[in-house]
């Protein structure tokens, strides 16, 4: 059984004009369709990356599956129940069991809280253990996530570097003893020299204790080296799904191929071909029915204006693309 | 692929360059001896992690440091003008935008946002020549074409533009009075990478139209990689190693240089095990008396805790400050392997 599953997830939010165009010129209120139709299933001990640009609907998917935001229409299947409508033991359950770490370790921590206060937080006011057991189990954990507890526990945010911040984030979701990590962009504020670290220590972590994760990112080149399956995704529709390694090396969909595409290369010998692809990405704001990729596509047809094509997620290890023209398609390797 | 180099080659030439900020904490040594030049049509690629001092450097060199900086350099001549002999106003009228133009770090942030676009470049020629209305408009049109912007987007304010269109319209304005150098401090940083790559694409088109060079200032290796012809790696305030951008890639000799390539992903290879350095930058605190990454280098020897490496020529066009560049070849096998950044710990 999968841990999280998604069927059909959508989320839509309304721009209400304002009262006087409302009222008096009688506009109407227009959809931001962020998340449409999303059916994915994240299974035990799994990373699942999520790819995408700005507005693609990666961070609003993490808060839903986090329960930080309710869906519009559709379901998030926690364990075999439907959180919408499970007890609230279930719910309980959830939210102890899925966490979430943040984008931005500079705003994420509350600046008035000790290292320990905030790592401590969530066992604290789910009273998940009493005050000695939470205090030995934040200390291990800043050890884990290799912060001294001797000289962090004490520090306020603003006495700790970037990296630290991110550490100390990794550890107030983990110190939940969660089933599933939700990172969203996790390492895009941190030099590389130390995101390859952050990256070992959610690995390390991953080896030892088990957990599920939903990985988001814009790096396509961070996502091929941490995730296990990939979703890539465009105006709140699922474009490709498949495990890493076949997406990146042998992309199907024209929106991928163009994604990866344009990923630089850190070799100066390597000469990119121009990725296929016109125009600029748009807002999901009332969108037509249809492929959402399709006016930019070279390929697209009457069928991808008309109708979307819905992955079939009920085999997670097949490799597929949201696509009505893969037949015509030119075969193409990176 | 040997190039006999004559001055009259260099747009730019830096020699000795340092920057010093007094704050509460003490001095802070933000760049110190800095030497570099940039040629004819060449994209400078300048590397380095927050705090390194790059952006500090270029601010140096057009004169928009805060008033708690000083800098002084041995040499700095833009072709045959030197940059420190200027008065403050001979510099702005004559080498600020006419000579050196700028791409902001924020450019996104840059334009005003309450007048039309067209009108911010058309104010940025007159202020420099005396050129009518229509004229100044004309060019600007031919600019955005360049951009790969449509005239008639002259006419929108900047909340109309997405992050890339406002990108490529300070990328217009850094264009409009023909400078021999444009400096582009992170310019695509914060950017998608479809948008990313197109803006890559275009200033590489721009490159072989114009003659202009370019310093291109980023943290991103993969940017660097692509776009330059020649490199520096910086770290601590200083150029750690320098070379043309083949060389660098595939002949690496500092520690650090090797320990950035090790850390950065590429999606051509991958599986590739990534590895950090392990540490912090330093703070650059007090007179500098050791090599700056000493602290995080696995390749340290005792001296340098207590001497800054000079310089030390490799062949036509590589520099490098380390005292262990002789051991290049050891060095780049060893620093392949995680448990030689893990034994720091």
């Amino acid at each position: 059984m999968a841990l999280i599953e998604l069927n059909q997830l959508t989320r839509h939010f309304e721009i209400r004009p304002g009262l006087v165009d409302r009222t008096v010129r009688g506009k109407p209120s227009r959809l931001i369709k962020a998340v449409e139709s999303l059916n994915i299933a994240v299974g035990e001990n799994e990373i699942l990356g999520i790819a995408g640009e700005s507005g693609c609907g990666k961070s609003t998917t993490c808060m839903m599956i986090a329960g930080l935001l309710p869906p519009t229409r559709g379901q998030i299947i926690y364990r075999g129940s439907d959180l919408a409508t499970a007890d609230a033991a279930v719910r309980k359950e959830h939210r102890r069991n899925v966490q979430m770490i943040f984008q931005d370790p500079y705003e994420s921590l509350n600046p008035r809280f000790r290292v320990a206060d905030i790592v401590a937080e969530g066992p604290r006011a789910l009273r998940l253990w009493d005050q000695k057991e939470i205090g030995d189990r934040v200390e291990s954990m800043l050890a884990g996530v290799g912060l001294n507890p001797g000289k962090y526990t004490e520090r306020f945010p603003h006495e700790l570097s970037g990296g630290e911040r991110q550490r100390v984030g990794i550890a107030s979701a983990l110190v939940m003893q969660p089933v599933m990590i939700i990172a969203d962009e996790p390492l895009s504020m941190l030099d590389v020299s130390i995101r390859a670290g952050i990256l070992d220590l959610f690995r390390e972590l991953q080896d030892q204790r088990g957990f599920s994760s939903v990985y988001v990112s814009h790096d396509l080149a961070i996502l091929g080296n941490v995730a296990d399956r990939l979703m890539v995704m465009y105006l709140g529709q699922a474009m490709e799904v498949g495990p890493v390694e076949q997406v990146i090396r042998s992309p199907k969909h024209p929106y991928t191929r163009a994604l990866i595409g344009a990923v630089a290369v850190p070799d100066p010998r390597v000469k990119r071909p121009v990725p296929k692809i016109s125009g600029d990405i748009s807002r999901p704001i009332d969108p037509p029915p249809g492929c959402r990729f399709a006016p930019r596509c070279p390929y697209a047809d009457d069928s991808c204006h008309d109708t979307f094509l819905e992955l079939d997620t009920s085999d997670p290890t097949r490799h597929q693309a949201a696509c009505h023209r893969l037949h015509v398609l030119p075969d193409e390797g990176l | 692929m040997t190039k006999v180099t004559t001055a009259d080659e260099f747009v730019l030439q830096v020699r000795g360059l340092g920057v010093r900020y007094q704050t509460s904490q003490g001095t802070v040594h933000a760049v110190s001896d800095v030497s570099f030049e940039v040629r004819k049509n060449e994209v400078f690629g300048i590397a380095g992690e927050s705090g390194c001092g790059k952006s500090t450097l270029i601010r140096a060199l057009l004169r928009l440091l805060p008033d708690n900086a000083d800098s002084a350099a041995e040499l700095a001549l833009y072709r045959d003008q030197d940059l420190y002999g200027l008065s403050d106003a001979d510099f702005r009228q004559n080498i600020l935008w006419q000579e050196i133009s700028l791409v902001p770090q924020s450019a996104m942030n840059s334009l005003n946002p309450v007048y039309r676009v067209g009108d911010q470049v058309v104010e940025a020629i007159r202020t420099h020549r005396r050129v009518s209305k229509a004229e100044a408009r004309g060019r600007v049109a031919e600019l955005f074409d360049v951009v790969g912007l449509q005239a008639d987007l002259m006419q929108s304010f900047p909340h109309e533009f997405s992050g890339g269109m406002r990108q490529r319209a300070m990328i217009a304005m850094s264009l409009a009075l023909d400078p021999g150098l444009i400096i582009m401090d992170e310019p695509t940083t914060g950017l998608d990478v479809l948008v990313q790559e197109r803006i890559l694409r275009r200033i590489r088109e721009i490159r072989s139209e114009i003659s202009s060079s370019i310093i291109l200032i980023t943290h991103d290796i993969a940017v660097i990689a692509e776009m330059s012809d020649r490199i520096a790696i910086m770290y601590g305030g200083q150029f750690m190693e320098q070379a043309n951008a083949i060389d660098l890639f595939e002949n690496p000799y500092h520690p650090y240089t090797l320990g950035l390539k090790n850390a950065f992903p590429s999606i051509r290879e991958l599986g590739s095990e990534l590895i950090s350095i392990p540490g912090s930058p330093p703070t650059l605190v007090g007179p500098v008396t050791n090599c700056p990454f000493q602290p995080r280098c696995p390749f340290h020897l005792d001296r340098c805790a207590s001497e800054n490496p000079l310089p030390i020529n490799f062949g036509e066009d590589h520099q490098v400050r380390c005292f262990r560049s002789e051991d290049a070849n050891q060095l780049r096998h060893l620093a392949a392997e995680k448990s030689t950044w893990r034994s720091l710990n």
